[in-house]
């Protein structure tokens, strides 16, 4: 029996029927027997020092359990890669919502006023919010310059190209701090006793993010701490590493109470005190020659990364390998540097700095276009990289991709010219302009560098005593499709059916460390381990003469069977392994990035009313190449979705700031689109397969995010024959913008405390 | 009339089956349901009733139960995304969402289907404009809301095998 | 979830007569919670002052729309959903479907009440501009008995109104015979659904040969209640229709209002978009006229 093609089918969600039956079981969903809840109180000022806490009356304070830094039996840290954010302030506050302690009740409706009820009183200390503030260093709020990571990139020689260029470009780009928004609060349950120590079960990324980081905190050994994944309603990132804050919390208070304790934040606690997109300010300098070629050129990038390092070093080094785009840099400076801020911790969101930085990029390429005279297409079409060129850290691009036909492949689908032509026609009259807006890029998949070396996955598969499979990883499903697509690869690998394959929910008593589910990193890498865990069941059967080369599908599951019955357990471990020839020299920031990159060419269509100067989005065009769709269906749920992310970026999502406190903290005032705002989202791929991922697939999680913002700006200046330059850009700015006569900067490019 | 601080009974019908509970008049809809009736699938995205995913049918109308005191269900018809499907037998726009992607992550899945079906119910033959104000008040972040229309639309065209 | 259902008390007493001693025997002792769409938001994010509240929910003497031949009674307790399914008020009535339609979403729609809404008195709030407009009466009902009011009067001040401390709003009565009307009604908020206005118009025009016979043109969240534009309609009214006067009118609407910088937008946008608003609608009097 030949085995059915499973990988690139449209095979049903593992979980779908939990899911559409409302079956599924996130945290807030479980309760423990004696289960208490917890809440946390929060620094209400953005810097200074904790001078009195005083539990106020009317609280009968003994019925609660108490938790304060002095009850961390480890390290005061959220263990993650600097070590430098507290898990409960003990002295000293650094931005505003800071956990300062913790409070936990059997009766969920007395916490609120409980914790209304602790007053705190501080002797504040000046307090930095911007990018600019923080580099003036009138203050030294981290470190000894507030700033938390550098990165230099160097190719070529740029001082010497200003004096062949022809033109030089100019620009200043500016993004705001967005927030994830899972409709799925951050939430937690954790149980201590003393002998098999904590465990936790909540909505997360990465299992063993968190069980690292309780390690550290309870200075227990790695056997005495648990971390299970509940479903989980949606991350992008957001549940990266907050989540091992929140585990923090509650595994102190079950210490403490020696009972389990639930932390689950309500939406207005989560927006104001978890982490967001940082803030970025991008500044070009390009030289051009007559035809619009880039010679060279200076590209600075910063990120705010605010209170605490956290993971801005890393999205740091995403946000500078992006940053010269899909283009040919003969000779090109980064110089990107993550700086301090008081306001609470950004980090993770889908795209982790490239979203930024190919925003600036994007923006300039048109600005360049604009200069030179000649159009946003041409302009891409005289600088895209070409198999065999190099990026911007010199690695060279050996698959035959080809942005020329892309591109070409993308005005076609959007019927660009004839749209563009038809606009310019009927935006003479009227009060609505339409335009086309475009942006090409590329996304980097998996870790960067040495990374994937260093987090050194591990994947298991378990051969099982009904001749049925599992998959045993710590890669989450968070909706985009984890447990479908790496148990589709098993399937095939083994040529069992898709319904063979099982896949244990992440819980780190039961699966190896197969690295964070990030980075777009989770088909791609781990789904090739899955493939080489497979084949590792495949060889012991058949070197044990169960099965022979060629094997039906009937005739592994009773080999399979049989070797359990004979020996037991039957798992077979996959290691990574480095592809040859990726070399990454951190300290140089040169070599092989990323072991693939996606392609992408994004069209957008929009119109700007100005009676009311908002801007509608009528029509995008998302095409990219990503090696290869193993799953249709759900590859084009993660484009559509990743774009309606961006565009919410680009024209909706403002956090209004005032002393590094998020002011709208609630849904109604943090705006989102409604499926009355977007047009329907067309989505195209191209495959060129990829020899470093499972079946050819590279990663698409995050790429479909870097496109829409710039796509949509660059439309909106066409429209308008205005510049915009700073992103959110809402209608309040565009109406600013077009009455001030000039685009200044407006008050989405101040991100933090303009008022 | 009950002093301050004192529960009453509340009876109403949900999914089918009557049901009677204590509980404070001012308790909301949706906690009683998740908590005293162990009907978790309703969920709390907001509190606030932008984000719709606490949504359920009350006498054949959608609500949003967060913003329901329990008081007021008094005696009525609910059903929740757990009365959707027949036994085992999936509802057709179950089974859509399935085929079309309409559920990534899923948190938003019940309320939306629970809107989804009362706009098959009022508009059996909508057009993308009717779905499309049919679900904007509940929120979806993962699939930017193409395929879950497509859903919609796929269980309308199957008509009266609803 | 901010606040603690053990510390509320809500009373249904199921009938108007009931609600109505309750409130007159304890004057300011109740807060009547109709769909509950503004005061559950309160509620769970702990800003509920109040802590006794009485039901009006589904109460029937509230809930029901009632035509005769000179005016239809909307009863207080009508949902806006009720509204959106009645033909009448949409033949006749259209702004007020518009902004019914407008207001929330679906789930939203199936409980907030016309009443609710006016006796909350956001500024904000959808259907208010399109009242004012068509100018009813609110029969306002307690234990003295009924009085009627114009709504016109009904506002004065921010979330102030004409209600004593123990009346509800029982119906409210629009004149019907008005012919011959251009509508108008506008929505500008940061979202196509869900969102609170940051400019809402709603107006009526009609041109007699050429010239303004009647204009009404009201506005919300301009200014701390919804606005009539009298003196706008005031410059337009019994002048011929021009671009010239349209001009002149949009800068004195400009001149009436009173908007904010608040957290949703500025008051520099807001002044623009009325301009810009009362223009179109003016303009598409021209037009009409014109029978373009």
């Amino acid at each position: 029996m030949k085995a059915e093609q499973i990988v690139g089918v449209a095979v049903p969600r593992k979980e779908g029927q939990e899911k559409v039956t409302g079956r599924a079981q996130y945290v807030d969903d479980i309760t423990l027997h004696g289960m208490l809840c917890g809440a946390t109180v929060r620094s209400g000022i953005p810097r200074g020092k904790i001078k009195k806490i005083t539990f106020g009356p009317g609280i009968t304070w003994d019925e609660f359990v108490i938790v304060t830094a002095k009850d961390i039996p480890g390290k005061n840290c959220i263990a993650l890669i600097t070590d430098d954010q507290p898990c409960l302030a003990d002295g000293v506050v650094n931005h505003p919502e800071e956990p300062i302690l913790l409070l936990a009740h059997a009766n969920r409706y007395v916490l609120p006023k409980a914790v209304e009820a602790v007053v705190i009183e501080y002797d504040p200390l000046p307090a930095l919010f911007t990018i600019e503030e923080s580099e003036q260093q009138a203050e030294i709020i981290w470190g000894t310059d507030n700033v938390f990571k550098r990165h230099q990139v160097e190719k070529g020689d740029v001082d010497r190209v200003w004096a062949k260029a022809d033109y030089i470009v100019e620009g200043e780009y500016r993004t705001g701090a967005q927030e994830q928004l899972y409709i799925e609060n951050n939430g937690m349950i954790a149980s201590f006793d003393r002998q098999h120590g904590i465990t936790v079960w909540g909505s997360m990324q990465c299992p063993y993010y968190v069980h690292k980081a309780l390690m550290r905190l309870c200075d227990l050994p790695e056997d005495k701490v648990r971390v299970v994944q509940t479903e989980t309603g949606g991350a992008f990132g957001g549940k990266e590493e907050y989540p091992s804050m929140i585990a923090a919390h509650a595994a102190l208070l079950a210490m403490k109470s020696g009972k389990p304790v639930k932390i689950v934040y309500d939406r207005m606690e989560d927006m104001a005190a978890t982490t967001k997109r940082h803030p970025s300010r991008t500044r070009h300098r390009t030289a051009v020659n007559r035809e619009g070629k880039i010679l060279g050129g200076e590209i600075e990038f910063v990120v705010d990364g605010g209170a605490y390092a956290t993971l801005s070093s890393v999205v740091l080094s995403r946000g500078t390998i992006h940053a010269g785009g899909p283009y040919d840099w003969p000779n090109l400076r980064i110089s990107a540097k993550a700086v301090a801020t008081n306001a609470p911790p950004h980090g993770a969101f889908r795209g982790f700095g490239a979203p930024q930085s190919l925003f600036a990029m994007e923006r300039h390429m048109d600005h360049i276009a604009g200069t030179v005279g000649v159009s946003p297409v041409e302009i891409r079409r005289r600088n895209f990289l070409k198999t065999g060129m190099t990026t911007t850290t010199g690695q060279t691009i050996r698959e035959p991709i080809d942005l020329d036909q892309l591109l070409e492949r993308g005005l076609a689908l959007s019927d660009y010219r004839a749209k563009k032509e038809r606009f310019e026609k009927e935006n003479q009259r009227g009060t609505r302009k339409k335009a086309m807006g475009i942006a090409t890029f590329l996304h980097g998949a998996g870790f960067t560098g040495s990374g994937e070396r260093y987090l050194a996955s591990v994947v298991g598969v378990e051969g099982c005593a009904d001749g049925r499979v599992r998959v045993l990883v710590s890669s989450t499903e968070f909706g985009q499709g984890t447990k479908t697509v790496l148990c589709q690869i098993a399937a095939e690998t083994l040529g069992l059916t898709y319904e063979d394959v099982q896949i244990a929910q992440p819980d780190t008593d039961e699966v190896p460390n197969s690295g964070p589910t990030v980075a777009s990193r989770t088909v791609m890498v781990v789904g090739r381990l899955v493939q080489s865990a497979a084949r590792g069941l495949q060889q012991t059967l058949i070197g044990l003469d169960l099965l022979r080369d060629r094997y039906s599908r009937d005739e592994f599951r009773a080999a399979c069977a049989k070797y359990v019955a004979e020996n037991g357990e039957f798992k077979s471990w996959a290691h990574y392994e480095a592809p040859p020839g990726i070399f990454w020299d951190d300290e140089k920031y040169r070599g092989e990035a990323y072991a693939a990159y996606a392609w992408a060419v994004y069209i957008a269509e929009v119109s700007v009313d100005l009676t009311s100067y908002s801007v509608t989005v009528d029509d995008f065009v998302a095409l990219q190449e990503v090696g290869k769709v193993l799953h249709p269906v759900l590859a084009r749920g993660q484009v559509a979705g990743g774009v309606a992310q961006g565009i919410g970026f680009a024209l909706y999502e403002k956090v209004v700031w005032q002393g590094g406190r998020m002011q709208n903290s609630q849904m109604t005032n943090y705006i989102m689109p409604t499926s009355a705002d977007l047009p329907p989202i067309r989505v195209y791929f191209e495959e060129l397969g990829n020899v470093h991922g499972a079946f050819g697939a590279k990663g698409i999680g995050e790429l479909p995010i870097d496109g829409p913002a710039p796509a949509i700006v660059n439309a909106i200046e066409d429209a308008l024959g205005m510049r915009f330059d700073s992103i959110p850009l809402l209608s309040e700015d565009i109406f600013q913008a077009m009455t001030a006569g000039s685009a200044p900067r407006n008050e989405s490019g101040t991100p933090q405390g303009f008022r | 009339m009950s002093p301050l601080g004192a529960q009453c009974e509340v009876s109403f019908v949900v999914n089918g089956e009557a049901r009677s509970v204590l509980a404070y008049p001012m308790e909301r809809l949706l906690d009683l349901l998740r908590r005293q009736l162990g009907l978790t699938g309703a969920k709390e995205g907001c509190g606030e009733g932008e984000c719709g995913s606490c949504a359920v049918l009350l006498d054949g109308a959608l609500v949003n139960s967060c913003l329901i005191p329990v008081l007021q269900a008094q005696g009525s018809k609910i059903v929740t995304i757990e009365g959707l499907a027949q036994g085992s037998q999936l509802h057709a726009l179950q089974q859509t969402f399935l085929d079309c992607g309409g559920a990534q992550c899923g948190i938003c899945t019940p309320g939306i289907l629970m809107a989804a079906c009362h706009l098959l119910n009022t508009k059996p033959q909508p057009t993308l404009d009717d779905i499309k104000e049919g679900l904007s008040g509940n929120l979806c972040r993962c699939t930017g809301y193409s395929q879950i229309c497509e859903a919609v639309a796929e269980a309308a065209s199957h008509g009266d095998d609803g | 979830m901010r606040s603690d259902p053990a510390e509320y008390e809500l009373v249904a007493p199921g009938s108007l007569t009931k609600v109505v001693s309750l409130l007159a025997e304890q004057p300011g002792a109740w807060l009547p919670i109709a769909g509950g769409t503004d005061v559950m938001v309160q509620y769970a994010s702990g800003k509920l002052a109040a802590h006794r509240l009485v039901s009006l929910w589904n109460l029937p003497e509230l809930r029901h729309i009632e035509v005769s031949d000179s005016e239809v009674s909307i009863g207080a307790g009508c949902t806006y959903a009720d509204l959106r399914a009645h033909k009448v008020i949409e033949l006749e009535f259209p702004l007020l479907t518009t902004a019914a339609r407008w207001t929330g979403g679906i789930a939203n729609q199936n409980r907030g009440t016309l009443g609710g809404n006016i006796v909350n008195a956001s500024p904000a709030a959808d259907s208010l501009p399109a009242l004012l407009v068509y100018e009813p009466e609110l029969i306002i009902v307690s234990a003295r008995g009924e009085r009627r009011v114009r709504y016109v009067d009904f506002h004065i001040g921010y979330k102030k109104t004409l209600l004593a401390v123990d009346e509800l709003i029982r119906a409210v009565c629009v004149t019907r015979g008005l012919t011959g009307y251009t509508s108008y009604a506008r929505k500008v908020g940061a979202r196509n659904a869900q969102a609170i206005s940051k400019v809402c118009m709603a107006a009526l025009g009609r041109l007699a040969s050429g010239v303004v016979d009647d204009i009404r043109i009201a506005v919300g969240s301009v200014a701390p209640v919804p606005l009539r534009l009298l003196e706008t309609e005031h410059s337009v009214r019994g002048e011929a229709i021009d671009p010239a006067l349209v001009s002149r009118a949009a800068e004195i609407a400009v001149g009436e209002i009173r908007p904010i910088d608040d957290i949703r937008s500025t008051a520099a946008y807001r002044s623009a978009v009325v301009r810009n608003l009362v223009t179109e609608f003016l303009q598409g009097l021209i037009a009409d006229r014109q029978g373009a």
